[in-house]
């Protein structure tokens, strides 16, 4: 407790402000497309999710999900409000800086984004030598983190050799190797199969038992509804529950 | 930031190879494109050189009072020369006239023993420009002294109209070869960013800056720039030799009235020309190409 005590402090020191034991804080923040005729794709949207957290967001499509993981990449700008992310206030970031920040956080996404043309040793690697490290830490870094996922065989076969489950855990190895403060996860298991998505989600408690606060955009209610974590449901562009140990929420 | 330079470097050559469609396309469109502004540039340059060639042949030629003397007409060459439009004025003195007539007179030329083009002595005028002889015939008569002006308006009028007529094709076909290739070479890009869109997106959420995600790509361009360039050169270097010695050998009667560029006059300029474009289309191509996919 002391310990944790004295972390704020140094926090509230370093940022002076009380949000800063947050890793993701949302305030006021309002999002409109300019092709959607005004109709605003988030509404008022306040948000905290503090480090070492497992975060579902669920709702359906048109819900606004998509938009806040968006908003959380610094993919999109606020329209209005505030959204800091690792103690960055994403609305008044420049693009040159997007980058570093990227550096972050882990990302995964439904369709696993793999680099078809490189082998899966080389796709994690790919991360690390964007941060510049030396190619001694990368042939560390690589396979162990490619045995975390489970897939230290295959380092040399092709994303298109592999299974869905397995890309994704590239994927998740990629999103990792830079050792992330969060993990993001849009739909991790939406081409999956009921296996390989237990695995996925086994694999993403590990990795937020080890500290990072992992959140996950799904609209699977099985696995929101076995894992008992903190579940925050939108609907049509507005946070319409928020609760601990929660449950998917029918219409 | 070495080891950012090299890696990146290695990844452009690694997307040359990758991505072997692309660029087997990119490759054709460069070298087509610039196949044909070769070809067309040893037709102006052998063109312009044939047109100077026979244009420094022209000459105006100004005979003089008998009265005058040889001051006078040092005077009048001194004026002359001075003219812009001038490129060379020789005095020819009679017995320099009669020496060259003589000569193409041969055998017939020795029953003489006087010359007998006596008061022929004359200036040969040179110009840089035939279309300018009328302004200096114009001005040759304002001048005290001269009898007569022998000049030759046909030819001069002729080689008018063909500078006229290489200035005009040359203008259009820079423009249309311009035109054909920024079409072709956007097209050939846009198809070859469809493909890279994702792999630019998946840079930019992992956290590459710019430059990181640029520096491949541009590298990329470069070389199949370089490449795209160099192979035109080659070819049309050996295809204007080929083509030179075949017009010496077989159409041998044209020699005494045309002398064609060499070679390496040619490609002295073209090879250089052709690397820089190639180079620049590659570089500006993936450069610009690229930008428009990274504000993710």
């Amino acid at each position: 407790m002391a310990e944790q005590e004295k972390e704020k402090k140094k926090k509230s020191r370093k940022g002076g402000k009380d949000d800063s034991k947050y890793v993701i804080y949302l305030e006021g923040v309002n999002k409109a497309y300019s092709d959607a005729n005004g109709v605003p794709a988030l509404m008022d949207i306040n948000l905290k999710i503090k480090r070492g957290e497992f975060v579902f967001i669920v709702g359906d499509s048109g819900s606004g999900k998509s938009t806040l993981i968006k908003l959380l990449l610094r993919e999109l700008t606020a329209d209005s409000g505030k959204v800091v992310v690792n103690d960055q206030d994403l609305t008044k970031m420049k693009h040159a800086q997007v980058a570093k920040f990227r550096r972050t956080l882990g990302v995964v996404f439904q369709d696993f984004r793999l680099l078809k043309d490189r082998n899966v040793y080389d796709n994690v690697a790919f991360a690390q030598r964007i941060v510049l490290k030396s190619e001694k830490e990368i042939r560390k870094n690589v396979p162990n983190m490619l045995s975390m996922v489970g897939l230290a065989g295959k380092y040399k076969a092709k994303p298109k050799q592999l299974s869905g489950g397995e890309q994704q855990r590239v994927a998740l190895a990629r999103a990792l190797v830079n050792k992330p403060t969060i993990l993001l996860a849009d739909e991790p298991t939406g081409n999956l199969d009921p296996r390989n998505t237990n695995d996925i989600m086994k694999l993403l408690e590990k990795v937020n038992e080890n500290g990072t606060t992992v959140v996950v955009v799904t609209h699977n209610r099985d696995i929101v509804n076995t894992m008992q974590k903190r579940v925050i449901t939108l609907k049509q562009g507005v946070i319409l529950s928020d609760e601990e140990k929660g449950a998917y929420i029918d219409d | 930031m070495i080891n950012t330079f090299f890696y990146t470097l290695g990844q452009g050559v690694k997307n040359v190879f990758r991505n072997k469609w692309f660029t087997m396309a990119s490759l054709a469109t460069i070298s087509a494109c610039l196949f044909v502004f070769g070809i067309f540039v040893a037709v102006v340059f052998n063109v312009n050189h044939i047109v100077k060639t026979v244009e420094e042949g022209v000459s105006v030629t100004v005979y003089f009072n008998e009265d005058v003397e040889q001051e006078r007409i040092d005077q009048i060459r001194e004026l002359v020369t001075r003219r812009p439009e001038v490129y060379r004025c020789d005095f020819i003195s009679a017995d320099e006239a009669w020496a060259e007539f003589s000569k193409k007179l041969g055998e017939n030329a020795e029953g003489f023993i006087e010359n007998p083009l006596e008061g022929s002595e004359n200036l040969q005028i040179y110009l840089n420009d035939v279309s300018k002889q009328g302004e200096l015939v114009g001005y040759l008569e304002t001048v005290e002294g001269i009898r007569k002006i022998n000049k030759s308006e046909l030819t001069a009028n002729t080689l008018t109209g063909v500078k006229a007529v290489v200035t005009y094709v040359s203008v259009g076909m820079i423009g249309l070869l311009l035109a054909v290739s920024i079409f072709l070479i956007s097209n050939t890009v846009t198809i070859g960013i469809s493909v890279r869109k994702e792999e630019i997106n998946i840079m930019k959420y992992v956290g590459a800056t710019d430059f990181f995600v640029r520096a491949p790509f541009v590298f990329e361009g470069i070389i199949i720039g370089l490449i795209g360039s160099a192979i035109p050169v080659v070819v049309l270097y050996y295809l204007y030799n080929a083509a030179f010695a075949f017009l010496q050998s077989n159409f041998a009667f044209l020699n005494d009235f045309i002398s064609y560029v060499p070679a390496s006059d040619v490609f002295i300029y073209l090879a250089p020309a052709s690397l820089l474009i190639g180079v620049g289309i590659g570089f500006f191509g993936s450069f610009f190409t690229v930008r428009k996919h990274l504000h993710v």
